[in-house]
């Protein structure tokens, strides 16, 4: 079991609240997955790239890999610190500030690379992670999070989710995948490197696969009904919005509630309860197998 | 042991679930409002007593499950599991039901309104559930006794491996499940059906439906029929 949140804002109004909403409906699916969680958040694109990345040590030289990155990428890099975080931001190609991280750095897990994304997860309970990566206090325009009860691969850092699917694009996942092992022998082969024995990692890596194969989101998501075998209610954070879609059998929960204002999605509605303006809602269950996706983009 | 007053209204909110519970657990005769649900799990379960409970919005998982002999309205959708292993009384839910709705129950009534997605009724042992909107897949799997009785349409495998429930749909059946076929609406049906529909309080015609029930050709293991089951 675990827990999913999304939360997606029609308005600007709401912006300076994204992050204290989203930790609001995380704490409420803490009981769904209280070993670990994470978030992911979206907002601010200014041209600039941001790599989201993790310590795997806790005593990563993050100055150290800000200069190397600047002669690597020949233009101005800054980090941010935030615990066993760090967010690398330049001018600068970020898919070669990823890549570059991940041959030589080894003790440094890419989370996720974008204009938009900034992507956090921690071991412990929901609400002490939120807390210690400042989780209310961001603004955006919309968020995915997570709350993991681990039931297939073991409880750690880079087994939390959200796992990332390529530039600014995440999933989140409640479920569990039958084939991921032969899966991901698969994907090997076609080129997605893998840091966890994760099934869900998997699943990010497969929709990864089929977009850098030229499929929009909404393709990749209907490869993924056909090619994997189990449990799962996905949402899948993009730039511009998110995503939901569940198996066709339809064994994981899933809610969705809509007003003026916002698009929110939950594992259960008490994740949702609490949102302001949420007795206007339109509210209703997902269907199995059909895909469901909001976006800003024109 | 009656300890609270009828008419109370309880806030779940500001009271403890357990305690909401335990309120209405040791009621003896009454109407109690509860408001505040927030999408809690299992409000308003294990009643034994003729009270009456309105609960003012949306439930989470197993609300008024093993109800017996209580009156139990929910203003609002319900999550997973409502009135499962109901015995009696009545449940009934004003907008819309998730998964697995009266699974396991024995007897009594459970009317939604709105619609209920998969597996409504599953292995039902003599409940009569009532649906104003559509009903999902597998709904009626495994199903022994009782009547399900939908307005609109219904997901696909209606009443796969279905023992000897009684399913009328007014609208379209995606597909039927294994052993179960549609049957002959005769008089006692119609007149059943009728009964039913006005303790729901739905505005329909008997005449618009048609009956579905058990082949019986699974009951006992045959090596021909492998494939289904």
């Amino acid at each position: 079991m675990c827990g999913i949140v999304g939360l997606y804002l029609k308005t600007p109004d709401l912006e300076p609240e994204l992050g204290r909403l989203t930790a609001l409906m995380l704490h409420e699916m803490s009981s769904r997955g209280p070993d670990s969680a994470g978030f992911a958040i979206y907002g601010g694109a200014n041209g600039v790239s941001k790599i989201s990345t993790l310590s795997r040590t806790g005593e990563t030289n993050w100055k150290h890999l800000e200069h190397e990155l600047e002669h690597v990428l020949g233009t101005d890099v800054q980090v941010e610190t935030l615990s066993d975080h760090a967010i690398f931001s330049t001018t600068g190609d970020g898919q070669t500030a990823r890549n570059w991280l991940i041959e030589n750095a080894p003790d440094v897990s890419v989370l996720a690379v974008g204009s938009s994304i900034e992507l956090f997860k921690g071991v412990g309970d929901p609400d002490a992670v939120s807390e210690r990566l400042g989780l209310a206090g961001r603004t955006g325009t919309h968020a995915v999070a997570h709350t993991r009860m681990a039931t297939e691969s073991a409880v750690t850092t880079e087994g939390s989710h959200p796992f990332s699917t390529g530039a600014d694009t995440c999933l989140v996942h409640n479920g569990s995948l039958s084939n991921h092992n032969r899966l991901r022998e698969v994907l090997r082969k076609r080129g997605e490197t893998f840091q966890t024995e994760n099934d869900s990692e998997v699943a990010a890596g497969y929709l990864a696969w089929r977009m850098r194969e030229g499929d929009s989101i909404d393709r990749a998501i209907e490869g993924a009904l056909r090619d994997f075998d189990g449990f799962y209610t996905f949402a899948i954070g993009t730039k511009e919005g998110f995503a939901v879609v569940r198996d066709p059998i339809a064994c994981k929960p899933a809610i969705i509630a809509e007003t003026d204002q916002w698009v929110a999605m939950s594992s259960e509605f008490r994740a949702i309860a609490k949102l302001p303006g949420v007795e206007h809602a339109e509210i209703w269950e997902p269907e199995p197998g059909r895909i469901y996706s909001w976006s800003h983009a024109a | 042991m009656t300890t609270t007053l009828a008419n109370s209204e309880l806030d779940v909110v500001a009271l403890d679930r357990r305690a909401v519970n335990r309120t209405l657990q040791q009621a003896e005769r009454g109407d109690f409002t509860v408001i505040n649900p927030c999408g809690t799990h299992a409000l308003a379960c294990g009643l034994m007593n003729p009270i009456g409970v309105t609960i003012k919005g949306h439930t989470g998982y197993y609300c008024a499950g093993m109800n017996q002999r209580a009156t139990i309205t929910i203003e609002g959708n319900a999550g997973t599991g409502v009135a499962e292993n109901m015995m009696s009384g009545t449940v009934r839910v004003t907008g819309d039901a998730s998964q697995s709705a009266g699974a396991t129950g024995h007897g009594g009534l459970l009317v939604i309104e709105g619609n209920t997605s998969a597996r409504c009724g599953i292995s039902m042992k003599g409940i009569d559930i009532v649906v104003g909107g559509n009903i999902g897949h597998m709904s009626a799997f495994m199903a022994q006794a009782g009547r399900l009785v939908v307005l609109g349409d219904a997901g696909d495998d209606l009443g796969d491996s279905i023992y000897e429930a009684r399913l009328y749909v007014r609208g379209k059946v995606a597909s039927l499940g294994a052993d179960c076929i549609e049957k002959e609406m005769r008089d006692e049906h119609r007149a059943e059906l009728a009964d039913l529909l006005e303790r729901a309080r739905m505005d329909a015609s008997p005449d618009q439906f048609r009956r579905y029930g058990s082949a019986r050709q699974l009951y006992h293991f045959h090596i021909d029929n492998i494939g289904a089951y």
